[in-house]
């Protein structure tokens, strides 16, 4: 077991990856939107001094974002996809113990050292912004709610610049006491409510409330939060994820979708990037689920809502049986007359594809079929995704949600790297 | 921050992917062996030989002239590596205010700190507190295409 647990927290992920390599952005407010340009997901400091809130609807927002000389973004997941790889990787270099817990926090199991955990954390963070660009904070303390509790308060003190270690510290209690209840981690709104209805409103609070009471109040949820806060590891590290249950490929029309011809042109793209990704692990699927759906929003009447799934005694990893599978699904649950405004697809029953059963009637020509997706998976990793598609995958299509300020990605397409004078 | 990681392609960057090819290991039943095959090693792979710090490393496209002695052309693509120290002589990129270009980085005896082009009509650029400086990375490789005709 670690001696001390850090949470590396990368700050404004997403518009810090944009600044990194437009310099005109430098101390201007950047927001970045959420899928089809919705709303605000992301914030630049100056953004967030600007008043500019987050999940504020960009049409809402647009204006303030304009006169206080910000810039607006699309999400650019492939630039923040390389960009979290990179620091992820890199911090393999400071310890073995990581546990990815999203696209911009790791938890860091650190051992004995002749070194202060403050030192090793401001090593880290001074690493990661010098090879990355990317600004980091990190917390660390006994446990993993702890170490999250740390890290707000890194980021937030100016003093701490970005680094604070509360492993057995005596500003632990201190730290805990200016820690409202409701931002401690795993604590909802809800339960907020709850705790401070009895009285229950800092950290510390929580920390030295009886267990007993806590197990009534709030659940073995809320005793195990408790446990933590007193430095008790109870979330150990998630060193090694279980190996993968499904995958899913998603999203929100940009606009209404009515027709089926459309629907079926979305899911055979979500359904070729889930093949491509089930290949790339050497897996293979027994089943495939759709569900498609009105926006949740609309009046009874209107909203519609299903899902389908195939299975197949013989797994595949292969895009047009995949495909065949889910139209037949689709076709089954596909109600004409409604808006419809999301779909997606889960890939299940998964298997390793290189222990599959020989199937009893077709196996030489779904060999072949293999080695054409291989090919196919190595001109589109060359020549960008879509190159080589079925021709209904039509990535353009009317479903397409907007990304109307989509910054080049600059990591990942070699004809859209940074450009300087 | 609630992140939607299934809608989340992580695209690792592929520094190294090298070719597959005929490790000449197994001897052909028939016939003579090759002589050479005791000296296939591996194939020279460019990403090993210019790129030391791949998690650190980012491509950059040239489009201004002010480095055309030092070799940098519009259209140059640069290896920029962001982990490599720098000092006086480097080529580095830098970032001033909210510019960035690419220089020859000199720090005089005296400290003072200067930007200078490799073309006569530019001329060096002395940093001063007032500007915001930075140096982004050290330019490792430039590479330059030539078209087909």
């Amino acid at each position: 077991m670690p001696q001390a647990i850090a949470l590396l927290d990368c700050n404004n992920f997403y518009a810090s990856c944009e600044r990194i390599f437009d310099a005109r952005l430098h101390k201007r407010p950047i927001v970045v939107l959420s899928n089809n340009d919705g709303c605000i997901i992301s914030r630049s400091d100056e953004a967030k001094e600007a008043g500019v809130p987050m999940g504020a609807k960009l049409f809402k927002v647009a204006g303030l974002i304009d006169e206080t000389g910000g810039e607006i973004f699309s999400s650019n997941y492939e630039l923040y996809g390389d960009m979290s790889a990179r620091v992820m990787e890199n911090l393999a270099e400071f310890t073995p113990e990581i546990e990815v817990y999203s696209i911009d926090e790791a938890f860091l199991g650190l051992g004995e050292s002749k070194k202060s955990f403050t030192a090793i954390g401001r090593e880290i963070q001074e690493a990661i912004e010098k090879r990355t660009g990317l600004p980091v904070s990190i917390g660390i303390a006994e446990t993993k709610t702890l170490a999250k509790l740390a890290n707000r308060l890194a980021r937030e003190s100016k003093k701490a610049k970005g680094v604070l270690d509360l492993f057995r510290s005596p500003y632990s209690e201190l730290a805990l006491k200016r820690t409202e209840v409701g931002k401690v981690w795993g604590i909802g709104p809800n339960y907020a409510r709850t705790l401070v209805e009895n009285k229950v409103k800092t950290a510390f609070d929580l920390r030295e409330m009886d267990l007993r009471r806590a197990r009534k109040l709030l659940s073995v949820v809320g005793a195990r939060i408790v446990m933590e806060l007193r430095g008790i590891q109870t979330l150990p590290l998630d060193l090694d994820p279980p190996p993968r249950r499904s995958i899913t490929c998603s999203r929100s029309f940009g606009q209404n979708v009515f027709e089926l011809k459309v629907l079926r042109e979305a899911v055979a793209v979500f359904l070729a990037q889930a093949a491509e990704k089930l290949r790339r692990h050497c897996l293979a699927a027994h089943s495939v689920t759709i569900f498609i759906s009105t926006n949740r929003f609309n009046a009874p009447s209107e909203f519609y809502s299903n899902a389908q799934t195939y299975s197949s005694a013989y797994p595949t990893d292969i895009n047009h049986e995949l495909q065949a599978w889910t139209f037949d699904s689709l076709d089954k649950i596909f109600q004409a007359g409604f808006a419809y405004h999301k779909t997606g697809i889960v890939l299940s029953g998964l298997v390793p594809a290189d222990k599959l059963t020989t199937r009893m009637f077709d196996e030489t020509k779904w060999q072949r079929f293999r080695s054409v997706m291989k090919a196919v998976d190595e001109i589109n990793r060359k020549f960008g995704r879509n190159t080589v598609r079925l021709a209904i995958a039509n990535p353009d299509g009317a479903w397409q949600g907007k990304c109307a300020y989509r910054s080049p990605r600059y990591t990942t397409r070699f004809d859209e790297v940074m450009r300087v004078q | 921050m609630i992140i939607q990681l299934k809608e989340i392609e992580i695209c690792s960057a592929h520094f190294s992917r090298k070719l597959t090819r005929p490790l000449f290991s197994e001897r052909v039943q028939a016939g003579f062996p090759s002589p050479a095959d005791r000296h296939i090693e591996d194939r020279i792979d460019l990403n090993q030989e210019l790129i030391r710090h791949p998690l650190a490393t980012f491509y950059v496209r040239v489009i201004g002239d002010s480095m055309v002695d030092e070799g940098i052309f519009p259209g140059t693509l640069l290896v920029v590596d962001r982990a490599e120290q720098t000092k006086s002589g480097d080529i580095v990129l830098a970032r001033i205010n909210a510019d960035v270009c690419v220089k020859e980085l000199s720090i005089g005896d005296d400290g003072s700190v200067w930007l200078l082009s490799k073309n006569s009509s530019y001329a060096p650029i002395e940093i001063t507190e007032e500007m915001e400086f930075e140096v982004w990375g050290r330019v490792m490789w430039s590479i330059t295409p030539h078209p087909l005709q």
